[in-house]
């Protein structure tokens, strides 16, 4: 099982960038995960839904501009080394 | 003179450096270093060549430039320098690895050692699961055997490559760089074992105390059964290790859940009783996923080695 850390690296990267391509107004409030659709009252404990929506909303706050860097130098390097 | 004054200088001044250090308020190992063993080490690496100059005396010392008031000036910048590099250093390191909270984990004794392997194999008759707390830190593994180590996940993990390797070389399978692959492909499956865990805990706002590193240490501990089943694989071909394999497997089920449920689950779930609810129910699958996960992980990474 040739699972090397290389390939865990690559798979994140390609996890994170799915994960910042969903966009916020043509899609996620289309399915009922954008982020201002009705996560729960005060007091309650978040659901499972509001959580992931959360997840992906802070994702794509966050990693929006380290993405492009870490993209543009991964795909130099494969174009160097293949 | 001169060579004696330099051969003096740099112990007194290594001396005031070390004895802080020595003080440590939170005494997780004993302290078996002297206080004379502590000074002069140091101090003799620079006043052995003025030393054995002084002491072989008709052709002239090869390091007589250390006699030079000049090179004593050299000395005590280099000494400031590498003080100052080490600080640095300390502060740097301990924002990205908590230094301090890695030695609780270290902090174990053959009894203990001895002890946690037992749990590991023979889980069904221990009763009392909780970890002691003092002071509200948890005690250091060594005090108390419920309490996870990093030390026993480390060694078997290394074991489990060198076990691997020799599966290997035991059908002429074996290439060095087998080896390495064998390491990081175990290193990213653990990796990415607590980076799922982490994130189910996450998604299911379980309030806990579980650090990265107790996950870690958690997930390192399948390594134990994963060893004992492969050697048994080695020494009694297939069938030694399904059944050894099957019985560490349980084992490592029910020490997982013995475990987490102490953890994840609340109070009144704990104890035994059935406390209906959705969060309940919910927090109890997710322990039973991370309990199942580990079986599957431990027959994963090892039946492509006894083929």
């Amino acid at each position: 099982m040739a699972f090397t850390l290389y390939s865990l690296l690559q798979a994140a990267l390609l996890i994170v960038n799915a994960v910042a391509v969903l966009h916020e107004e043509r899609f996620l409030r289309h399915v009922g995960w954008g982020s201002d659709q009705g996560i729960g009252g005060f007091g309650e404990e978040p659901g499972i839904k509001a959580q992931l929506t959360n997840l992906i909303r802070s994702v794509r706050t966050v990693m929006r501009v380290p993405l492009i860097a870490v993209n543009s130098i991964t795909i130099i390097l494969l174009l160097l080394f293949g | 003179m001169e060579l004696d004054g330099a051969a003096r200088h740099p112990p007194k001044r290594r001396v005031p450096a070390a004895a802080p250090r020595m003080a440590d308020p939170h005494p997780l190992f004993d302290d078996t270093s002297a206080t004379g063993g502590g000074g002069t080490h140091p101090g003799r690496g620079y006043g052995v060549p003025p030393v054995a100059a002084s002491s072989s005396s008709p052709y002239p010392p090869p390091a007589s430039f250390l006699g030079e008031p000049v090179s004593s000036l050299a000395v005590a910048y280099g000494t400031s320098l590498a003080n100052q590099g080490r600080d640095i250093v300390d502060r740097n390191l301990d924002r990205f690895i908590p230094v301090g909270r890695l030695k609780y984990y270290f902090a174990v004794d053959t009894v203990y050692v001895g002890r946690k392997l037992g749990l590991l194999i023979f889980p069904f008759v221990h009763q009392d699961w909780q970890v002691r707390y003092q002071q509200d830190a948890p005690v250091a593994p060594r005090f108390d055997v419920n309490a996870p180590d990093l030390y026993i996940p480390a060694m078997a993990f290394i074991t489990y490559i060198l076990v691997a390797g020799l599966a290997l070389g035991t059908q002429n399978r074996f290439s060095p760089d087998s080896l390495g692959l064998q390491a990081s492909s175990a290193l990213a499956w653990l990796i990415v074992e607590v980076l799922a865990v982490l994130l189910s805990l996450y998604l299911v706002t379980v309030n806990t105390d579980l650090t990265t590193i107790d996950l870690l240490a958690f997930a390192g501990y399948k390594y134990v059964g994963m060893i004992i089943g492969l050697l048994s694989g080695l020494l009694f071909g297939r069938t030694g290790y399904y059944v050894v394999l099957s019985w560490c497997c349980l084992s490592i089920f029910v020490f997982m859940i013995r475990t987490l449920r102490l953890k994840l689950l609340s109070e009144a779930a704990a104890e035994g009783v059935l406390v209906r609810g959705a969060k309940n129910q919910l927090r109890m699958y997710l322990t039973m996923a991370i309990a199942a996960a580990q079986p599957l992980f431990m027959y994963w990474l090892t039946y492509h080695l006894l083929r």
